[in-house]
């Protein structure tokens, strides 16, 4: 990868970056790969004329489930929130839950992109690509629950905005939720930028290579006249790089706003300075075992074994062991502080968490992301890849349950025992929350289908070809 | 002006009209019908008539007075379809202005509303000719300004869309001339006999009107007769009078000249004619004003938990069986000659008789109606001995009219009716068919005779078996007239001409004697004519409608002296082997009459938190012995009854069986209940009465016989297996060790004025790094003083009647959503396995209006702000719904609209809405405004008189309601005004005020008067309150935090 004070090689096939090759065992490219065999394999996926029945299968279901989505939606707006399980004390259920959730995901992408990027990870380079397309779908899917979330959607949708209008009304800027507004839509921008200029080189290849007219002529627009000159990769370089510079404090910043949500109300279990540091960790543990998720059956069904190897896997694991630690660390001190700060009711949020009614939910979470991630110091454990793959399903529910329980544990019994409520999520919650994962599966099934789920120029960097001589180092 | 002259032309004009054409129609509702109606070609013509042919008509008078008669039915169609988009229109001002009518003002009439027959003064809020709003009548001795839950809900029962709305016939609608062409055959027949087969049923009346024509009517028919039957009539404290005096009397409670109380079973809190007016008593004694304090003491003996339990000092709780024993034991040790005592609960009784002799002639015992006659009289005999006679009690002749054995005239009627005597039956009011003992037929004898007729304000279970339905006319829309408790006599006018076309108890006796036709309104000024007198009747009739309330007619003191009998022998009661029951009167829906009442079924019930349910209540203890579940917490201590789960509570359905009838019912678990009874509330199970009520709980009426009306023993009771899902309000009954509601005992309060400080920190008030708000102007706070506060819930249904708040429905309060801007807490604090151990206490919860307002930061769009006067308001067009606010909110008074609660569609509900307030649509948050509407109409009053606006000018709809004057709203700015005063009294603290909230509703701690000679718990004391984590003593009940609390609690 360039650094700043390195400019491009000439050779404009051989990206500049591409250093030793590696010892067999932590290979990030399987042996025997040039640039040719590299571009077919990646781009063969997106120009075949057959669209593997495998991939209707999948599809289908992802549709299925959206359809539920846009069911229960209508329903929603119909007859009104009351449809969800929220009530007076438990304002909040699990569209609040999914919404934090999908963003928590949404995060390994920035961070596979920028953050990796710039501290030069390569190993970065088989997954960035879709995991930044991840990051976006699980941004839109995030992006449907707090608009819909509301009393008043309708309104909700741009009142929310700092919008000029006749009345002088302005939203308050005092609300973690405007900052939410703000994080979360800038987010969303800065990822589909980033992603799309990522994705210029490729078009252009997937331009050249295309055998049908109107397929030419659609990667034609999208590569933007990419020609792949000099001037070209200079500025693509530039534009990458700033892009990293500008995508990475968001990978803090956006948990840590969502986290405000939560840590500047004054509910006992949400007030704690912990939050933001442990929702970011938690956001990117949440983020890289969906990426693993992932991962593990693209590369098995479209033979994408010799990109995404078992190095990448491995690594991804450790990240994820250690945030799930920091994480571990986060429910630690909750608890800590529960006690230590001698504040009733703070303490007997954490007991009743433990010991309420919510306790089961409680261990669930503690055995998902405490427990379970402490497995991953087993290196056989770690390069197995079935392993690897449930212990993304766990981590997923662990994180899931972890929204729950500061959620709605929190709220279910506050400072007044006269209000104490319980909360469970309707067939409706559970319409929208499978439907959002529809919307995910439908439009990553589109995105390996229609674009490079691997970056092709990025891989051929990684050849042995592409290796630079000593001196030029 | 007196309000007669206003109304009587109005009523002539707008609806009798539209009503006549009703009776032909064979719409299945009015409001339907009306719009029909409304759509005719002659009523379009009607409308149309104004504008096209004015410019003629304007020069003709007689043609203007048409116009104005158009008017007039356009206006009250205007009410009628107000929030509907009407088609363009043009608007043409009042010619002639009515008197008194300010577009937007509201006018206020005195009248009353009947509790048991008895009347409640009040004054009805009138907007545009539509009655808003009850208010207590300040001038009313039963009311004093305030009222009761269900006297504020008199109003929706006035609109109630399910109320009886014509005339019907075997289902099919007939018109009023169908139903007199039917009855003047019959009573042709009766007239040579006298009226032999002629009987009249009713409840019970004070009406000084209706009580001369029925005797009218029985001088003209001799042979007939007048039965009267209510379930919760006051049989047994009329026998006990009969016993101790030789006649019945009306015995008169003071109880603000009361040191020391004993209530045996009686709850003079929570029911009964004089309930508002009790309140008012007791707490004038329960005040504490800085350090003077002449607080009163109450004992009480209860075999069902009660308001009056949980307000006492020392409660006693024990099987209805043991009470005439301890009531014996009490006049013994008074020195009366009575045998049958039972010393079984010495240990209480006898310190609490000592006080009552300390503080003779200062003290009061007062009996409940389940009380057995003798036991009636030896409390009779109680407070003549304690010379209490005379000035904490008093006696008069009956305020009702003719009163009788109900229960043996209601068997009399069923004899006469069983053996074929009966030929026609006249029941007005009442719903003996649902409501009769189990062990009178009255809906077997009934079917027998021929011509059954029933004036009733719904088409209930009575109605179905009856041939003809004549629907009532509510007592807001009719004249009519009823006495208080003390005798004082109230002319009711009407508020409106009759919505559905109803006639009065009146009009109906008035067609049995030969002045059929006559209305209510000349009936009843007739009578008064003929008792006040030719002489300057205008002038005193109109002095009387204007007061609410005829001077001087209270009836006059009455001495009588307790003639001791056989009553005063009794045997040692053994406590029999097995479950007892006890049947008592809703707290919420009555005896049922007001099962169709919304705000009445969701109303939480004081103790149990239930609503739209009755259950069979018992204790813990019980409880646990029948196998009813109960909810645990980790250590095992029991917190709820049932199980507490998203829907609702879940509960198991039990069968109770008792002299070979049973019924099915939820069991709860309601701590304090003695062991081994338990309570089942009468005024459910309805199974036909409206859209509300039909099918809410179980009728307790099946098991209670006319023998054993209120308790019963030999009751068998075993789980079904079945469960079901009650909605609950609070199911949570501890404090969990928290400073929520503060109180001490007298004698702590003495030593340490400052306890509650102690009890609580308060952040200082420059904890920020924002400067200080000024609040130059006023400053709205509230104060609540918890030692008044009685838990009756009046300022619930005030608060739902001001601030148009929707009722949600059982499903939706299970879930957790109730709309009540104000919430009576309750709380327990004791072992709930010893219910002697128990104490209850409630605390009403509204908007805090903190100054440092959580809500008001974290809502997005700046729809919760704060005025310049520290009222925190809701901006309802701008909230979206995010709900953050509620989360937010520590106290949790915020409420959401999840559906499109309010009805928008019922026309009559929307005549009820208050129209100063607006209707909250789906999707916003909504919460207590301290009635934000209350203060601008003040405020405009002060800007337009050039004035300030005067402390206590300004009455928020809770306070005004509250019985016990324990909510005080005002200026805090004004140093001199009543809510600065209690703010600067050491007792005042803020609820939660230690997250800096600063709420500007302050409570003021409880003070309870126990004696310390007495034994078990005395009242709660600060050094105990801080440690009561809920019904374990130690504050480190968490285990593993084990600090938790000190650092607060100081």
């Amino acid at each position: 990868m360039a650094s700043a004070s390195q400019p491009p090689a000439s050779d404009h096939e051989r990206r500049p970056d591409a250093r030793t090759h590696q010892a067999a065992a932590d290979r990030l490219i399987a042996p025997g790969h040039d640039f040719g065999s590299v571009t077919d394999t990646i781009s063969q996926i997106v120009l075949q004329r057959r669209t593997p029945r495998g991939w209707w299968v999948g599809f289908a279901l992802g549709f299925l489930l959206l359809q539920g989505l846009l069911l229960c939606t209508a329903k929603l707006l119909f007859e009104g929130v009351g449809v969800w399980g929220i009530n007076i004390p438990v304002g909040w259920g699990f569209a609040i839950l999914n919404f934090v959730w999908w963003i928590g995901i949404g995060h390994a992408g920035t961070l596979i992109s920028a953050i990796l990027l710039l501290l030069r990870q390569e190993w970065r380079t088989s997954i960035n690509r879709f995991a930044e397309a991840m990051t976006l779908f699980a941004v839109a899917c995030a992006a449907y629950f707090p608009v819909f979330h509301t009393g008043r959607p309708w309104v909700a949708a741009y009142w929310l905005m700092p919008y000029p209008n006749t009345m002088g009304l302005w939203p308050n800027f005092r609300s973690p939720l405007i900052w939410d507004v703000f994080a979360v839509t800038t987010y969303a921008t800065v990822s589909a930028m980033f992603w799309f200029v990522g994705l210029i080189p490729d078009l252009a290849t997937l331009r050249d290579r295309a055998k049908s007219k109107p397929w030419k002529i659609v990667y034609g627009m999208a590569a933007m006249g990419w020609r792949g000159s000099a001037r070209h990769w200079h500025n693509y370089e530039t534009a990458y790089l700033l892009l990293a510079g500008l995508a990475t404090p968001l990978v803090v910043s956006v948990h840590t706003v969502v986290s405000f949500d939560f840590a500047t109300g004054l509910v006992p279990g949400w007030h704690a300075t912990i939050f933001p540091p442990y929702f970011v960790a938690g956001a990117i543990y949440a983020g890289f075992a969906m990426v693993l998720t992932l991962s593990i059956p693209l590369r098995k069904f479209y033979g994408l074994e010799d990109f995404i190897t078992l190095k990448h896997l491995e690594n991804m694991a450790k990240v994820m062991m250690a945030t799930g630690l920091i994480v571990a660390y986060g429910y630690t001190m909750e608890a800590f502080f529960g006690w230590y700060s001698g504040n009733q009711y703070e303490g007997f949020t954490i007991w009743t968490r433990m010991t309420g009614p919510y306790r089961n939910l409680y261990w669930a979470l503690i055995f998902c992301n405490v427990f379970w991630p402490n497995l991953l110091w087993i290196k056989k454990l770690r390069t197995s890849v079935a392993f690897l793959f449930v212990s993304s399903l766990v981590v997923g529910v662990g994180m899931w349950l972890e929204r729950f329980v500061i959620i709605v544990t929190s709220l279910h019994r506050d400072f007044l025992p006269s209000s104490w409520g319980l909360y469970a999520g309707t067939q409706m919650d559970w319409a929208a929350y499978v439907g959002t994962i529809g919307l995910f599966i439908t439009l990553l099934f589109l995105f390996v289908r229609f674009l490079p789920a691997i970056s092709i120029f990025e891989m051929r960097t990684l050849v042995p070809a592409a290796e630079l001589p000593e001196e030029a180092k | 002006m007196s309000a007669e002259s206003r109304l009587v032309p109005a009523i002539k004009l707008d609806l009798s009209g539209v009503r006549r054409r009703l009776d032909g129609t064979q719409r299945r509702t009015y409001w339907k019908s009306l719009e029909e109606l409304a759509e005719t070609p002659e009523f379009l013509e009607f409308l149309h008539r104004e504008f096209p042919r004015q410019a003629d008509e304007f020069t003709d008078p007689a043609g203007r007075r048409e116009f104005l008669r158009v008017m007039g039915a356009s206006l009250a169609l205007a009410g009628l379809t107000a929030c509907t988009k009407q088609p363009e229109e043009k608007i043409v001002p009042y010619v002639k202005q009515p008197e008194e009518i300010v577009p937007g003002r509201p006018l206020y009439f005195a009248t009353a509303v009947l509790d048991g027959g008895y009347a409640k003064g009040v004054l009805v809020e009138s907007h545009m000719g539509r009655p808003t709003k009850i208010e207590g009548n300040p001038e009313h001795p039963a009311s004093l300004g305030a009222t009761d839950a269900q006297g504020q809900a008199a109003v929706l029962g006035l609109y109630d869309p399910d109320r009886s709305q014509t005339v019907r016939s075997y289902g099919e609608i007939r018109s009023w001339q169908e139903f007199l062409a039917v009855l003047k055959p019959a009573l042709a027949k009766q007239k040579p006999i006298s009226g032999a087969g002629l009987r009249i049923l009713t409840e019970t009346l004070t009406s000084p009107t209706l009580a001369k024509q029925l005797e009218d009517v029985l001088a003209e028919y001799p042979q007939a007769s007048w039965h009267q039957y209510e379930p919760a009539a006051a049989d047994n404290a009329r026998a006990g009078a009969l016993l101790a005096f030789g006649e019945a009397v009306e015995t008169r409670r003071n109880f603000d000249k009361a040191d020391v109380i004993l209530a045996i079973d009686a709850d003079f809190i929570g029911g009964g004619p004089a309930n508002v007016r009790h309140i008012r008593d007791f707490a004038t004694r329960r005040k504490i004003r800085g350090e003077q304090a002449q607080l009163n003491r109450l004992y009480a003996i209860e075999s069902s938990p009660t308001l009056v339990g949980a307000n006492a000092d020392h409660r006693l709780p024990i099987r209805p069986s043991e009470v005439e024993g301890a009531v014996r034991q009490i006049a013994t040790l008074l020195g009366l000659a009575v045998s049958g005592g039972s010393a079984a609960h010495a240990a209480w009784v006898g310190p609490m008789v000592k006080d009552l002799q300390a503080h003779a002639g200062a003290s009061l015992v007062i009996a409940g109606e389940s009380l057995s006659p003798a036991a009636h009289a030896l409390v009779h005999a109680i407070n003549e001995r304690l010379g209490n006679v005379g000035k904490t009690l008093s006696y008069s002749t009956p305020v009702a009219a003719a009163p009788c054995d109900q229960s043996a005239s209601l068997q009399e009627l069923v004899a006469a009716m069983s053996a074929n005597k009966v030929d026609i039956l006249l029941v007005l009011g009442g719903n003996p068919v649902y409501n009769a003992p189990a062990d009178v037929p009255f809906r077997e004898a009934m079917m027998r005779v021929p011509l059954r007729i029933r004036l009733g304000l719904y088409d209930d279970e009575t109605s179905e078996r009856c041939h003809w339905q004549l629907p009532e006319a509510h007592p807001l829309e009719t004249w009519s007239d009823a006495r208080a408790y003390d005798g004082s006599a109230t002319i009711l006018q009407p508020l409106i001409a009759p919505l559905y076309g109803g006639k009065s108890a009146h009009e109906v006796l008035a067609t049995l004697t030969a002045h059929a036709d006559r209305t209510s309104y000349a009936i009843v000024r007739e009578h008064w004519q003929a008792r006040l007198g030719p002489l300057d009747f205008e002038r005193a009739w109109r002095r009387t409608l204007h007061d609410g309330l005829l001077a001087g007619s209270a009836l006059p003191e009455k001495a009588v002296v307790v003639k001791l009998g056989d009553w005063t022998r009794g045997t040692p009661a053994t406590v029999p082997a097995g479950l007892e029951v006890a049947f008592r009167v809703d707290p919420s829906v009555g005896d049922g009459r007001f099962a169709n009442l919304g705000w009445l079924q969701e109303l939480p019930k004081p103790l149990s938190k239930l609503t739209w349910d009755n259950a069979v209540l018992m204790s813990l203890a019980t409880a646990k012995r029948l196998g009813v579940s109960s909810t645990s917490n980790f250590e095992g201590r029991v917190e709820s009854a049932g199980e507490p789960t998203p829907q609702g509570t879940l509960t198991d359905v039990v069968e109770v069986k008792s002299g070979g009838r049973s019924v099915r019912g939820p069991a709860w678990i309601v701590p304090g209940h003695p062991d081994g009874v338990i309570t089942i509330h009468l005024g459910y199970g309805r199974t036909r009465v409206g859209r509300v009520g039909t099918g809410a709980g179980f009728n307790a009426n099946l098991i209670r016989t006319a023998a054993a009306p209120w308790w019963d023993t030999g009751v068998s009771v075993a789980k079904t297996g079945e469960r079901r899902v009650l909605a609950c309000t609070q199911d949570h009954w501890s404090m969990e060790g928290r400073n929520i509601i503060r109180a001490a005992s007298l004698e702590e309060y003495a030593k340490n004025p400052e306890f509650v400080k102690e009890m609580g920190e308060e952040p200082p008030q420059d904890l920020t790094l924002y400067p200080p708000h000024p609040y130059p102007g006023h400053a709205w706070g509230m104060a609540v003083d918890l030692n008044s506060c009685v838990g009756c819930n009046a300022c619930v249904t005030a608060c739902q009647s001001e601030n148009n708040i929707p009722v949600v429905g059982k499903d939706q309060v299970g879930r957790g959503r109730e709309m009540h801007w104000i919430r009576v807490d309750r709380y327990y604090a004791g072992d709930p396995e010893k219910p002697e151990s128990l104490e209850t206490q409630h605390q009403p919860v509204l908007c805090m209006h903190c100054e440092n307002a959580p809500c008001e930061v974290v809502c997005p769009v700046a729809a919760t702000v704060h005025s310049d006067e520290g009222l925190n308001e809701m901006v309802y067009n701008r909230c979206v719904g995010t709900r953050y606010c509620s989360n937010n909110c520590p106290y949790k008074v915020r409420r959401f609209n999840f559906y499109l609660y309010q009805d928008w569609d019922t026309k009559t509900l929307k005549m009820q809405r208050n129209p100063d307030v607006s209707i909250r649509s789906r999707g916003v948050m909504e919460k207590c405004t301290y009635c934000v509407q209350r203060i601008n109409e003040k405020r405009i009053d002060a800007q337009n008189e050039g004035r300030e606006i005067r402390d206590g000018e300004i009455q928020t709809a809770c306070q005004q309601a509250c019985p016990a004057e324990a909510i005080v709203f005002g200026d805090q700015n004004d140093a001199a005004s009543r809510v600065a005063r209690l703010k600067a009294e050491p007792r005042n603290y803020g609820l939660l005020a230690e997250l800096n909230t600063r709420p500007r509703t302050s409570y003021l701690a409880a003070v309870r008067n126990p004696n310390p000679e007495m034994p078990g718990p005395t009242a709660r004391s600060a050094g105990q309150l801080a440690a009561a984590a809920g019904f374990t003593p130690d504050v480190a009940d968490l285990g593993d935090v084990p600090e938790r609390g000190r650092s607060i609690n100081g």
